[in-house]
């Protein structure tokens, strides 16, 4: 029952995502409490408002916005409740974010076994994603290292999923995009490591052919692998980029562990050359942010990457490369950026990413930044995962290329089904109801309906994303 | 039904077309649209690639509009709620709904307007005064408020409210319509004031005569008579550049600086 009346006054929140590429103003709620949630869905149905929870909104698109209707912003539930020492347990409210766990867990030895590129992201919005590391290929989707959630659905009952109990709906609302219920508390298995630092092995690429087949062969010697992908040159020179690999030191690799896990090892420095606050840095980057600048800095870290070379850093200097220059989406200006990233099997990847980056050339519209990986597929029901790789491209918005940029979009979305592709609703913002539904197979999409009709049968959950691409099919 | 409000009320509907960084839609509400100004800002908005909400009494005229709206357009970027704006209690829900329907909210437009002249300088009719200020003010306020107080929460938002040159003077010819849109340019005066530190905008436009049903009400010569079209250029460019006040067409704002500064002495002589 509701235990306070809650009203819609002085709630209206001008919503982002993190590219910065659409505004929502909807109502905002901070629960602190379990029972918050529950009045908030009370208020939702005796309102006719649709419901979305949010976490950190690092999204690039509009996975945690809700236009117009009710968004629960989840970050004041930031509680680690339980953390075990000894068996690398932990157990956390869902706003708790990357950055309070590794801190959490990091001196006792450990460290999460999937994490995203920022640390900002929450467990809850981890979780509803499916997100995957650098070592997707390893470990698999943050998914199958959780070992129990509880949730609470909109009709306001409470659910304990594990892999083992409520199976379909532990595989369904991970990777479910909070459409089905919202977490209330995550258990998840930490990895040991045996110092704070990590080997990286960082070597050069020529082209396209290469950088995939290195991925593919060296994968399996490191513990992550991740590309950088000169998205701006064509020709012979296709694809080139720069490999960096890494793996966890082994026990006695490093001489004083105790150090390099303290938490002041591992900061990131705030200052650029010990002297410019990085979080100003962004005002250098976007006079650069065009085609023509771009291609010079593409062509400027090719170069610097010719060495090849091998080196140890801190486990957050390796891991959140995006919260090493913060506020770096800034630099894409007024318009932001979108982001667009496609999951190919490694059989088809190179001809279909060839075709896709040389297509960006003679429309003009190249990618600023290209990253890939090395995937492996998980049985997740809305899984974004393939047994291949990644490319995940950086495109500028600006106002008069919108439409040739969604014309871009729209041929890659068909290049990428042809190719036997997948997309991940974290990145994406023009995916198509068509599409998703193309990629995910009607089978997935049935199941899905059934479980959100039974979950939630009063539709109190949806986000634009949900719009976007389920919109049609309920 | 569109146009009527449940009052039990069900979720949004999941089919509206969601903004996306390629299609950001801006969102605005337009009261008072079924013709004239506000149909032809209407119209404008949605070349602009607004989503609409399009608030009138008349229901027939305002599916018309709806309709070529959307048939120009290729997609449903007006919807049809027929709305008196003196129902004053029915504007939270009314509102609430729209929002939801809508997707968010970035303008609201008060055109909405009445103007029943008392048929001569010596004439007086108390009900028409009443009817006019029940619809050109407290209407304006009825849906202003609410509206300003989700903006200034949002810290984003643009208000325009029309108001008339004949704001700015009270003259012989309609004491009541003289007062009721001197009253509606204080209040969005107040609001402007307000809401400026939160990052909110509030422009009043003062038309001169503009082509509409209500010229034909107006007696007597009608100088510098402008098409609602071009009125709605001119309000565009003026949202664009987020202006806090603007005359159309803009002679008006030298003819009024004008009456404004003429003295009481010889204006309470003149028979205009």
């Amino acid at each position: 029952m509701a235990t306070m009346s809650l009203t819609l006054d002085n709630t209206f929140t001008q919503f982002e995502n993190f590219g910065h590429s659409l505004r929502a103003p909807s109502y905002g709620f901070h629960p602190t409490r379990v029972e918050e949630i529950f009045d908030v869905f009370n208020l939702a149905k005796n309102l006719g408002l649709t419901v979305t929870a949010r976490g950190a909104g690092r999204s690039y698109n509009d996975a945690s916005l809700n236009g117009g209707g009710i968004v629960l912003d989840m970050s004041a539930m930031d509680k680690i409740l339980e953390w075990e020492s000894a068996s690398g347990l932990v157990r956390c409210e869902p706003g708790v974010t990357l950055k309070q766990l590794w801190q959490c867990v990091e001196p006792d030895g450990w460290w999460p076994p999937v994490v995203s590129g920022t640390m900002q992201t929450t467990l809850g919005g981890c979780l509803a994603a499916n997100i995957h590391g650098k070592n997707n290929f390893q470990k698999g989707t943050i998914g199958e290292h959780v070992l129990e959630f509880t949730a609470m659905l909109p009709t306001g009952e409470l659910i304990i999923c594990t892999p083992k109990t409520n199976t379909d709906l532990f595989y369904a609302m991970i990777s479910g995009w909070g459409m089905l219920g919202v977490f209330t508390s995550i258990t998840l298995q930490m990895k040991r490591i045996h110092s704070g630092l990590i080997a990286v092995d960082a070597w050069p690429v020529p082209n396209l052919s290469r950088h995939l087949s290195d991925l593919l062969d060296n994968a399996p010697r490191y513990d992550y692998i991740v590309g950088w992908l000169d998205t701006t040159t064509g020709g012979q020179n296709l694809g080139r980029g720069q490999i960096h690999a890494a793996r966890n030191l082994k026990e006695g690799e490093d001489p004083d562990p105790q150090t390099t896990m303290q938490l002041a090892y591992q900061q990131l420095p705030d200052r650029l050359f010990g002297l410019m606050p990085k979080s100003l840095l962004h005002y250098f980057m976007s006079p650069f942010m065009n085609n023509l600048g771009v291609r010079g800095i593409n062509t400027a870290k090719y170069i610097t990457s010719l060495r090849k070379h091998t080196f140890r850093q801190s486990h957050a200097e390796f891991h959140f490369l995006l919260d090493y220059v913060p506020g770096w989406e800034l630099s894409y200006g007024r318009g932001g950026l979108i982001q667009y990233q496609s999951f190919l099997p490694k059989e088809t990847a190179e001809d279909a990413w060839r075709g896709m980056i040389q297509l960006s050339h003679q429309r003009g519209l190249p990618s600023y930044l290209g990253v890939t990986k090395r995937h492996r597929p998980d049985k997740f029901l809305l899984t974004h995962t393939v047994d291949g790789f990644s490319l995940a491209m950086d495109f500028k918005v600006t106002n008069n290329k919108r439409a040739q940029l969604s014309e871009l979009l729209q041929d890659f979305d068909h290049m990428v089904l042809q190719a036997g592709g997948r997309f991940y609703f974290a990145k994406n913002s023009e995916t198509s109801a068509e599409a998703a539904r193309a990629f995910l197979g009607e089978e997935t999409i049935v199941k899905f309906n059934k479980l959100k009709q039974r979950c939630d049968p009063n539709n109190l959950l949806e986000s634009d994303l949900f719009r976007r691409v389920f919109g049609q099919s309920i | 039904m569109e146009n009527s409000v449940p009052d039990s009320p069900k979720p949004a509907s999941s089919s509206r077309t969601v903004a996306t960084p390629l299609y950001p839609r801006r969102r605005g509400i337009i009261i008072g649209a079924s013709d004239g100004l506000g149909a032809a800002l209407a119209r404008h908005l949605a070349r602009e690639g607004y989503t609409l909400a399009l608030l009138a009494r008349r229901q027939e005229l305002l599916n018309l509009l709806c309709d070529e709206i959307n048939r120009t357009a290729n997609e449903k970027r007006a919807h049809a709620f027929s709305h008196d704006v003196t129902e004053y209690d029915k504007v939270p829900n009314l509102l609430r709904r729209i929002v939801a329907d809508l997707g968010g909210l970035d303008l609201v437009v008060f055109v909405a307007g009445i103007n029943y002249p008392p048929g001569g300088i010596d004439k007086y009719n108390f009900e028409n005064d009443r009817r006019m200020i029940e619809t050109n003010l407290i209407g304006a306020m009825a849906w202003l408020s609410p509206v300003a107080a989700m903006f200034q929460s949002a810290k984003a938002g643009q208000i325009v409210g029309i108001g008339s040159v004949a704001g700015d003077r009270g003259r012989v010819g309609n004491p009541g319509y003289n007062t009721s849109k001197a009253g509606l340019e204080t209040y969005l005066e107040a609001l402007r004031n307000r809401l400026t530190r939160h990052g909110v905008n509030v422009l009043t436009v003062k038309p001169g005569f503009v082509q509409t049903s209500m010229l034909q009400a107006a007696q007597g010569p009608t100088p510098f008579a402008i098409t609602p079209e071009k009125a709605a250029a001119d309000i565009w460019k003026a949202i664009e550049k987020r202006k806090q006040v603007i005359y159309t067409a803009s002679i008006w704002r030298w003819i009024m600086l004008a009456i404004r500064h003429t003295p009481s002495a010889i204006f309470r002589r003149l028979s205009f």
